[in-house]
């Protein structure tokens, strides 16, 4: 794959949890653009361009009055639109003085941006991930950044096989590198979708200890990568032998890209069973998290070992890497427009 | 927007890969790069009937 791969505009990104997004301003970068996010009084979520349009002092840093950005450095003030509404010591406001506003969609409990054309817009096309926010589901979630391109993280989460070896003991067991995958891809819809069926596994800890089943265990694993942003990870759990009792968990990424070599690891974890027990959740918020970080840190040393490499170095995939080369090859295809 | 939809189907017990394009064309090879390569050549990969056919 080439040092960096190329960034596809004109689609929607999640730039943050919803609950990330309050009346304190938050900055994010995403496919290099510096944003500033906040919610209104009236709770809705507003997005801006992060650097004011007088010095550049960023607005993340700065602090709202009522449902204005006003900038830390001289007190530039915005409205939800982007438009300078006051500059001071003047009365004229230059014509010029506004900075860019984002579309933006709050969907699933995640708050989307728009990064591209304005214009295309279309929040009916933002793929969905209903389980963040439905009744009966208990969501455990987070975020990490990452030095790393964000092709990386797509390669590493298409392809599963890697659990058995950076995840053994955690979630992954021999049989999830052995278990050969199913590959489809809809070229029209952007998704690729990777399946591994596991009839008779090792329950690891992950699964033993949120379910309580002890013994061998069917483990459906059923991936929806819906290019660029949204990764789905449907897994389904029961005895060996047995279709029930059956555990569903639901395993949520979000790929943002930040900038060349950096991207936002957006994580959830979400159940539909021991929703009320405490300790389970605080479990797999730990125990998640811990996983997201043995990623973190394999993809920081892969980039900086990758960064030492002459150009056009060479790669070798086997059948394992089959859903990935896909993911690829379609992230290409929406880069070049 | 939904449309062409490809699949590759890794054999078990086995090391080969199984492709079928959106066409109806299949196709086995050992090498995913390989496999991705034939799919996306569509339509200029031989079809299931002009396969059935090659002596």
């Amino acid at each position: 794959m080439p040092a960096h791969s190329a960034f596809a505009r004109d689609q929607w990104y999640v730039a943050a949890w919803s609950a990330e997004v309050g009346r304190e301003l938050l900055g994010r970068t995403v496919l290099g653009e510096p944003l500033a996010l906040y919610r209104t009084e009236a709770g809705d979520p507003v997005v801006l361009a992060d650097r004011c349009v007088h010095r550049r002092y960023p607005l993340s840093a700065s602090g709202l009055d009522g449902d204005r950005v006003v900038c830390g450095y001289h007190g530039f003030t915005y409205d939800t639109t982007g438009t300078c509404v006051f500059v001071p010591g003047q009365k004229r406001v230059p014509r010029t003085a506004r900075v860019s506003s984002y579309p933006v969609a709050e969907v699933d409990a995640m708050v989307w941006v728009w990064i591209g054309d304005p214009e295309l817009a279309d929040p009916d096309t933002i793929p969905r991930a209903p389980h963040l926010a439905a009744d009966g589901w208990v969501t455990v979630q987070g975020m990490e950044p990452i030095d790393a391109d964000y092709g990386l993280l797509v390669d590493n989460l298409l392809d599963l096989s890697h659990e058995t070896y950076l995840h053994g003991g955690y979630i992954g067991t021999p049989e999830v590198a052995e278990t050969p995958i199913t590959t489809e891809v809809d070229e029209g819809a952007g998704v690729v979708r990777v399946s591994r069926h596991m009839t008779d596994a090792e329950c690891p800890p992950f699964y033993a200890r949120s379910t309580g089943i002890e013994g061998r265990i069917q483990r459906l694993q059923d991936i929806e990568y819906h290019a660029p942003c949204l990764y789905l990870l449907h897994s389904r759990i029961s005895p060996t032998g047995q279709d029930s009792p059956a555990f569903l968990t639901e395993i949520t990424y979000a790929i943002t890209p930040s900038a060349p070599g950096k991207v936002y690891d957006f994580w959830a974890v979400s159940r539909n069973f021991a929703v009320d027990d405490a300790e389970v959740t605080t479990f797999l918020r730990d125990f998640n998290h811990t996983v997201v970080m043995q990623d973190v840190d394999a993809l920081n040393l892969l980039q900086r070992s990758l960064d030492t490499e002459a150009d056009g170095y060479q790669e070798l995939s086997i059948n394992i890497d089959t859903g990935g080369l896909a993911a690829r090859r379609i992230l290409a295809k929406l880069a070049a427009g | 927007m939904s449309g062409a939809v490809y699949r590759v189907d890794w054999l078990p017990g086995t090391d080969l890969l199984s492709g079928r394009c959106h066409c109806g064309a299949r196709h086995e090879a050992e090498d995913p790069v390989a496999m991705w390569e034939w799919m996306l050549a569509h339509p200029d990969h031989p079809t299931v009937s002009e396969e059935e056919h090659t002596p």
